[in-house]
């Protein structure tokens, strides 16, 4: 059988949801495909100098720059007229909603056509659980600790696939690890896109979400079935696919799995907050129609 | 005047030398009778270590970290995973 473009032998940790996301998006895209990476746990797991889990030609250069190191390997395939060539970035969360942002508005402005992915582990994993932009609503990490003070992370997640399909991007998605089938698609239909495109895969951290072994998928699709995570798909601004959920579950569900939300099942006040976030993902609901 | 070269393009998949294997402690137990060839716990693993050999889903044991993964996903239940004696 063929090999993965992703060798074993990586680093990532024993159950991380984040090498089955870069498998799935390299099988899809193929073997003829050069890949941007910013600074992240992908970046340090897959390159241990010298050393490289990658079958593709893979760059990495900085933390904020991985978007602009793509449009100029694009703009060098277009010049040689290598246009059959995929370009793709694939980065964490910390990366594309924080520090590479600034890069990640401009590769979309000049419509390079890059396939950006981003791996959303929902903080900053790599360097011990820092809370990101994506980080969401009352979720504990090391700079949203809880306690008398506090119930964690006191801002919503920011929404990034709406800040793209702002951009005019042609084509947006969201994605899951927990549908592998989807995920390829999507990264099929980013590619044969005409411009940028944006695809965010939730992939969940075993240990910064910490939850049990072997859980990581499960985490994801419940985060689905919750409606938290709405599998979502623009082309050209216009919202065409939307993964339905069969049976909602409730918020509990998921959140109850998880160490970084064991506050909220006990700590006064927890109960408000978990109405909270149940509110937000009846709002995704209605607002994409994911029940029939 | 002496030119310090480092060797910063490596060869691809070279990770594979590093055995991940060292690090299980639980081993996953592939049950052929009950398997039906679904292949998700090819899909789903993250080492890329399970691979199809004569019709029957074998995973590599030089690289598989034990985290249990292809055993909780599997929809026959017929992955377990038991404590690995070395």
């Amino acid at each position: 059988m063929e090999d993965s473009l992703f060798a074993p032998g990586h680093r990532a940790c024993a159950g991380c949801g984040m090498p089955t996301a870069i498998k799935l998006v390299l099988d899809a895209a193929g073997p003829n495909t050069i890949v941007a990476s910013p600074t992240g746990c992908l970046e340090v797991t897959s390159t241990p100098f010298p050393e490289s889990s990658w079958r593709v030609p893979w760059i990495h250069s900085l933390f904020e720059n991985a978007a602009a190191v793509a449009s100029g390997v694009e703009v060098a395939l277009k010049r040689f007229k290598r246009t059959d060539t995929n370009v793709l970035v694939i980065g964490g969360d910390g990366s594309t909603f924080d520090i590479g942002f600034g890069a990640i508005s401009g590769m979309f402005d000049r419509g390079h056509r890059i396939t950006y992915v981003c791996y959303d582990n929902e903080a900053y994993m790599n360097t011990g659980v820092q809370r990101s932009a994506s980080t969401p609503f009352c979720a504990k990490t090391t700079t949203t600790p809880t306690g008398k003070m506090s119930l964690g992370n006191p801002r919503p997640k920011k929404d990034m696939a709406a800040i793209a399909v702002a951009h005019g991007v042609p084509y947006v998605a969201t994605a899951s690890i927990a549908y592998p089938v989807d995920l390829r698609r999507k990264v099929k239909m980013s590619l044969s896109a005409d411009g940028p495109a944006y695809i965010q895969v939730n992939a969940p951290c075993i240990t910064g979400w910490s939850f049990g072994e072997g859980d990581a998928i499960e985490q994801s699709r419940l985060a689905v079935e919750t409606c938290l995570l709405p599998l979502i798909e623009y082309v050209d601004g216009v919202l065409v696919g939307v993964k339905k959920v069969r049976r909602k579950r409730p918020v509990e569900d998921y959140l109850k799995t998880q160490g970084r939300y064991k506050h909220l099942f006990k700590a006064e006040g927890g109960a408000e907050v978990l109405a909270k976030i149940q509110a937000m993902a009846d709002a995704n609901a209605a607002k994409f129609g994911l029940l029939d | 005047m002496t030119r310090c070269q480092v060797r910063m393009v490596v060869e691809p998949g070279s990770t594979e030398i590093t055995k991940t294997g060292a690090w299980r402690t639980f081993v996953p137990i592939f049950d052929h009778d009950k398997c039906i060839k679904c292949s998700l716990c090819e899909i789903y693993c993250p080492e890329s270590c399970i691979h199809q050999i004569e019709g029957n889903f074998v995973p590599d044991l030089d690289y598989c970290k034990g985290c249990s993964l292809c055993a909780h996903e599997c929809p026959r239940g017929a992955i377990t995973m038991i404590l690995e004696e070395k």
